[in-house]
């Protein structure tokens, strides 16, 4: 049984001077086993927030159910559904101090006093807060604030953990570090988890699903392996990491041909005849002084440290971001040199043209 | 439809609102309409335009809305330019007391508005210090335009003042010295930089004063006399003198639209076009716009008007414990003793209103301030406008609305507790509920938000986050509403019976009786009272807001 199911989920918010309104979600389809770390990923404005909203009761949806289980939650107020969500800006009581805030759950509960005390010191331990139970929350750093917010959810064991962009009020450094502390938190306690964020590379190294969004909808579901390398919409392919996208005829179903070289691919459901790209990673290009599929010329080429960054232009083709690994060892480039390139090792994704969209 | 449906699952607060809905509209709406209505009646009950029309015939109603705005706006110029000049020596320059200076100026907000009235007579009275002693005038009157003006100036200059201390404490005093640098001399500076900012908070104060002046009913009504009416005392002698309620509702009514309009321009237009400067922060630096010569002339002023509200007070104290004033100063407590004997009643009763009074409106203040900006439900912004809308009624027309409403069936409320409770309440919580919105606004809704997703439901919420956290604005709201609770008379003397007897109706009353010195001495009590509660709540306050650590569920 799926810990939380979102059946065609739908919002919409009346528009701001009468006319019309906003879909913020629509259609949303979901199912999230116990366990697992789901994130909702997508740029400002895909509904991601609104959506983890809905779950935990703050927005009412149009229409849609959400399931904890098998038991429909959808017109249960907010204090009454087993979630507990960590807050962007943390919302920390800044009236009570740090066992007071992680307690404030528990007590509603009417919880015996020493059973209480032990959960919260236990979990005060987990997160790293031990010994600041008297604090107050003005003498806290962004870092430690986060950590009680975490730890006062943590303590109510719920059956779903939310996080609304815990993370972007912190520096970067501190960012990587929580993530990974997250992550080892939740798999520790393998408490289902809903995580919002923007930010592509925190989604990608927490989650074990990655939900794409985009105006309202759901492009794409799957682990973070197969929305990277096998992007079923433009949109997705775009949206994560970075991508060369080049025009490209369908041949049939595994290969596709790009400046009248035959290239095998994903396995795609696209005709012959339909306008198409082929989406290849700068990683997955190759460039060699000797040898190669295609023959072009350096555009320009930029030494990053750990790759060496080219632009090389592939008559036919089309101009090719790559990447070429360990540029210490491989030596450099000059501007306008000749180079091999194979456009991809491996087999490359397929979408559509974006044209091809109304 | 859908937020019925969700109010519908948080039954408290669906309870709480059709509550609130229906106070206001028996408490707030009714009594309006009921005088609007009446207005339009002959006394038998017939629908009429006579009463309006007595405006066009009859010169006392004339002179009465003449004197009356030309009281309010010759009052509220007055008051704004030295509540100007105050403002500016507190918070701009660097003089001498400037601490004690801010704390005299304000003592006339925690006594009754018309004890000015009070120590007026005792100066300049008939028997007055100054005029029959000191300057040997025996025919010099008081009484009329010069006694109510200087009255109203001295009990409005330091509502004007402290609202241009926020103005002129959000200016940041870098705009003039950038405008020095450009080249501007301190004048040009003053009257290109300063002035124009502050214009609008000025515009507002203005308008605030010109309200008040217009609702004023206890000094017009010691210090007017018969040859200058004034429409508030008018439409009390209407009721009580004649009688006539219909035409009492039609002078509330035509005191209602000035105060009305007024509120209207303050609310919706000036404060639209408030100039607040980036930094946000009160600025007291010195201001370098005015040279040694001026800035002691202006200091001059302002101690000159501390040493006028100081004189005041030190009469009424005076008065308090003299025998017969102007005629025998022998020092006497018998005044006192009158106030603890016979006029006992009154106190206990008003300290009785004013300990319900208190918590009441507090509490309604803050809950309606958590609903207005939190929760969203039909007919939200009408809760908000009806909750604010008595602020702007002036205590004359809610005092004939409240007797005109609650005399009869359906209510029945007159002459007891209750009614006194409604009336007080329902005004003074509107300043509450401003406050509370201010303060609500600033906070975080997210820590609501928590506190809902950890269990809490709407009612747990608010007490367990929500008002701790505007505890501050909970606080002002309760001395707003004391010390209101104290001093009020405009409704409140419609309201009194022989059952419920107000301590500020007793000063009026023995004014009229000429026992100026039992009115003295009720007024010290009062005075004393006011004072304490506002210590003890100020204690209770800090203690409560100082803790970092826990609080106790």
């Amino acid at each position: 049984m799926n810990d939380l199911t979102l059946r065609n989920l739908r919002k919409e918010f009346p528009g701001h001077d009468g006319t019309g309104s906003v879909i913020a979600v629509s259609g949303a389809n979901l199912e999230v086993p116990r366990g697992t770390l789901v994130t909702l990923l997508g740029p400002s404005g895909c509904g991601k927030t609104t959506l983890l909203r809905m779950i935990a009761g703050f927005e009412e949806p149009t229409s849609g159910q959400v399931l904890f289980g098998d038991r429909d939650v959808t017109s249960d107020p907010p204090n009454r559904r087993d979630t507990a969500m960590v807050f962007q800006s943390y919302a920390i009581f800044p009236h009570l101090n740090v066992f007071d805030n992680v307690a404030f759950g528990l007590k509603l509960q009417r919880l015996p006093a020493r059973e209480m005390r032990e959960r919260v010191e236990r979990v005060l331990d987990i997160t790293g807060l031990g010994g600041y139970a008297k604090r107050s929350p003005s003498q806290l750093s962004g870092g430690q604030q986060q950590r009680v917010a975490l730890a006062r959810c943590i303590v109510m064991e719920p059956r779903l953990l939310l996080f609304d962009e815990p993370l972007s009020n912190l520096d970067a450094k501190l960012r990587e570090q929580m993530r990974v502390e997250i992550r080892e938190l939740q798999q520790r306690l393998g408490i289902t988890t809903v995580y919002v964020t923007h930010d592509q590379v925190e989604a990608m190294s927490i989650s074990d699903i990655v939900v794409v969004m985009d105006s309202g909808h759901i492009r794409q579901i799957g682990s973070p392996e197969d929305i990277y390398a096998r992007p079923t919409s433009h949109f997705v392919a775009d949206f994560i990491g970075k991508a060369n996208f080049i025009p490209a005829e369908v041949i049939d179903a595994d290969r596709i041909r790009i400046g009248g070289r035959e290239i095998a691919v994903q396995p795609h459901d696209f005709r012959p005849g339909h306008p198409v790209q082929v989406m290849i990673r700068p990683e997955a290009a190759e460039v060699s002084r000797e040898e190669g599929l295609f023959t072009g010329t350096v555009e320009r080429a930029m030494f990053l440290g750990s790759v060496l960054e080219c632009v090389v232009n592939v008559p036919d083709v089309g101009q090719l971001l790559i990447d070429v690994p360990n540029p210490v060892a491989f030596g450099s480039l000059a501007v306008g040199q000749e180079v091999h390139v194979t456009p991809v090792t491996g087999l490359p994704a397929v979408v559509e043209r974006p044209e091809a969209r109304a | 439809m859908n937020q019925l449906k969700r109010l519908a699952r948080d039954p408290l607060l669906l309870a709480l609102i059709i509550i609130i809905f229906a106070a206001l509209g028996l408490f707030v709406v009714y009594p309006l309409v009921k005088v609007f209505a009446t207005s339009f009646q002959t006394r038998a009950g017939v629908w009429t335009l006579e009463n309006y029309e007595l405006f066009t015939t009859r010169r006392l109603y004339q002179t009465a809305l003449r004197n009356s705005l030309v009281v309010g706006g010759t009052v509220a110029l007055i008051s704004v330019l030295l509540g100007y000049i105050l403002a500016f020596v507190t918070t701009r320059l660097r003089t001498p007391g400037r601490g004690l200076l801010h704390m005299v100026t304000m003592l006339p907000i925690i006594s009754p508005p018309f004890v000015s009235a009070v120590s007026i007579l005792f100066l300049f009275g008939f028997n007055g210090l100054v005029t029959r002693h000191l300057l040997q005038l025996d025919d010099f009157s008081i009484y009329g335009f010069g006694g109510v003006v200087l009255s109203q100036v001295f009990t409005f200059t330091p509502i004007a003042y402290l609202s241009l201390r926020g103005v002129l404490q959000s200016i940041s005093p870098t705009l003039e010295d950038a405008a020095l640098n450009i080249g501007a001399t301190k004048l040009q500076a003053f009257l290109k930089v300063t002035l124009p900012l502050s214009l609008p908070g000025v515009a507002s104060a203005l308008l605030i004063v010109f309200i008040e002046s217009l609702a004023d009913f206890g000094n017009p009504l010691v210090l007017a006399g018969a040859t200058f009416p004034m429409l508030a005392p008018q439409a009390y002698l209407e009721i009580t003198g004649s009688f006539n309620l219909p035409r009492g509702a039609a002078l509330a009514v035509i005191l209602l639209i000035p105060s009305l309009t007024a509120f209207a321009i303050q609310r919706y237009w000036i404060s639209r076009r408030q100039y607040v400067t980036v930094t946000g922060k009160p600025s007291t630096s010195t201001s370098k716009l005015v040279s040694e010569p001026v800035k002691w002339i202006l200091y001059g002023i302002s101690v000159l008007f501390g040493i006028l509200v100081a004189a005041f007070y030190l009469v009424i104290l005076v008065g308090a414990f003299t025998r017969v004033w102007g005629f025998d100063y022998t020092m006497t407590l018998q005044h006192f003793r009158y106030v603890f004997d016979v006029g006992f009643n009154a106190v206990k009763d008003t300290l009785i209103v004013a300990a319900i009074v208190t918590p009441l409106s507090g509490l309604m203040g803050m809950m309606i301030a958590f609903l207005v900006v939190r929760r969203r439900f039909p007919g939200r912004q009408l809760l908000e406008f009806t909750s604010i809308l008595n602020f702007a009624v002036p205590g004359t027309v809610v005092g004939i609305g409240y007797i005109l409403a609650f005399n009869g069936p359906p209510v029945i409320l007159t002459g007891t507790l209750a009614i006194l409770v409604a009336a007080f309440v329902f005004r003074y919580m509107s300043v509450g509920i401003q406050n509370g919105i201010a303060v609500l606004r600033q906070i975080d809704p997210s820590i609501e938000e928590a506190a809902q997703n950890l269990g809490a439901d709407s009612i747990t919420t608010f007490r367990k986050v929500t008002l701790p956290l505007i505890a501050p604005a909970f606080f002002s709201a309760l001395v707003y509403a004391f010390v209101r609770a104290m001093t009020a008379i405009s409704a409140a003397i419609f309201l009194v019976s022989a059952n419920w007897n107000l301590m500020t109706v007793q000063i009026l009353n023995q004014v009229g009786s000429g026992r100026l010195g039992v009115a003295a001495a009720f007024s010290v009590l009062l005075i004393v009272i006011v004072v304490i509660f506002m210590g003890l709540l100020n204690l209770l306050m800090s203690r409560w807001t100082r803790h970092s650590g826990s609080v106790r569920f």
